[in-house]
């Protein structure tokens, strides 16, 4: 018999796609897991509205589960509550670093224009000397900063409320 | 007519109308950095398409999902603004159609989270985060374009005076819109007429632009009424499904 905390285990063994050295648990898209009668049901939420990377990881966690003996798996898609960066666990933000992307920021207001950009360390050499380069970066999720110390271009995983 | 139907189809064919337009640019931005802002722009409208014509599909009760109601309709049977449609031309009109468009979308939402329709409210709740940037992004390039050179301010101007018309048809209101109101399904889009007048025109100032003094209204889109240029989306939008019908990959 497995249990729901076990079924919380497995889903640290998938990995985002697109940022993989997290794994969906890290980005707190898995909002919950009930497991009833043999029938296993996930809960997801997308990150922004047009993720591409949803149907590979509803793909991903029907695969795992199967490699784990549970067969019948039903992955729910949910909108509500809004994703948010603040789900993403400590562990994932040391993750991002490690792997050279700067894990979010608190931010400014948006209504703002012109306004400074956000403070965001390098993810090399940890300078705060750093410049926005693009809002919008590699991914939805990701800004594009460049570091004025070590000249190093990287992503910023942008705050998102 | 089911009138919740009619009014997903115009907030998703909005949203999948634009999202197409700024797909256009991809491989043409003007620099890397906006090829890739607008295409991620592009990627947040189509996935808020997805949602509402997935839930159009739902609530219209006929099987069709949201790839139905996308790649198998006919030009009379979309529902998105006038403005959306506008041609993309330079990056300079692609910006002020954009601002135009955000400016409205996000007071829309502000309001539409509110919706007693627990669906439309979380769409809302979850497209509100992504419009906050759009926004932001168009209103700084509108602001930069217009008190920029000669030759930007110029383009703005006349970007300006072209889709300023369409921009009456962001507030349009019909018998659709009348019940769902009614039921707090939808805010009234009137009421945040004010607010958007005041936003935009602060902007358009900052940008040194002059809203112009002909103030003809073309509407139509909400009807199914379109300018010929959906015709041309369509024909690239749809030519896989029509072509090769049910094909998948």
């Amino acid at each position: 018999m497995v249990t729901e905390n076990e079924i919380w285990d497995y889903m640290e063994e998938v990995y985002d796609p697109e940022v993989p050295v997290l794994t969906i648990v890290d980005l707190g898209i898995v909002r919950s897991i009930t497991y009833q009668g043999e029938c296993c049901k996930i809960t997801i939420t997308p990150t922004y509205s047009g993720c591409p990377a949803m149907k590979r990881i509803e793909e991903d966690v029907i695969q795992k589960l199967d490699e784990k003996g549970i067969g019948n798996v039903e992955v729910d898609l949910v909108l509500s509550p809004a994703w948010t960066t603040d789900w993403l666990s400590d562990s994932g933000r040391k993750k991002l670093k490690k792997y050279g992307i700067a894990p979010p920021e608190n931010e400014v207001d948006k209504s703002v224009l012109f306004s400074e950009p956000t403070i965001v360390p390098c993810p090399k050499c940890d300078s705060k000397d750093t410049k926005l380069v693009s809002q919008f970066g590699s991914t939805a999720c990701k800004a594009h900063y460049q570091c004025n110390h070590c000249l190093e271009p990287f992503d910023y995983f942008k705050c998102l409320k | 007519m089911n009138a919740l139907f009619e009014y997903l189809l115009r907030l998703g064919d909005d949203s999948l109308i634009l999202g197409h337009r700024l797909s256009e640019w991809c491989g043409h931005g003007p620099i890397l950095e906006e090829d890739i802002a607008m295409t991620n722009l592009s990627l947040d409208l189509i996935g808020q398409a997805t949602s509402f014509l997935k839930y159009a599909g739902e609530v219209e009760g006929k099987s069709r999902n949201e790839d139905d109601l996308a790649f198998l309709r006919f030009e009379r049977e979309y529902k998105n603004l006038l403005l959306v449609e506008r041609p993309n031309q330079n990056f300079g009109a692609t910006m002020m159609r954009q601002f135009l468009f955000d400016a409205y979308r996000k007071l829309f939402f502000e309001r539409l989270v509110h919706s007693t329709d627990s669906q439309l409210s979380a769409i809302a709740a979850k497209s509100l985060k992504e419009t906050k940037y759009h926004l932001k992004h168009s209103s700084e390039w509108v602001i930069r374009l217009g008190d920029g050179t000669e030759e930007s301010h110029e383009k703005m101007q006349s970007a300006l005076d072209d889709l300023w018309k369409y921009s009456a048809e962001l507030f349009y209101q019909d018998d659709v819109d009348e019940d769902l109101i009614e039921n707090g399904i939808i805010p009234a889009v009137d009421a945040i007429k004010g607010e958007w007048d005041v936003l935009v025109r602060n902007v358009l100032e900052q940008a040194t632009l002059i809203i112009p003094s002909n103030n003809w209204e073309q509407v139509g889109g909400r009807k199914g009424i379109h300018s010929e240029h959906l015709g041309y989306i369509l024909a690239e939008l749809q030519y896989m499904q029509r072509a090769y019908p049910g094909m998948k990959w």
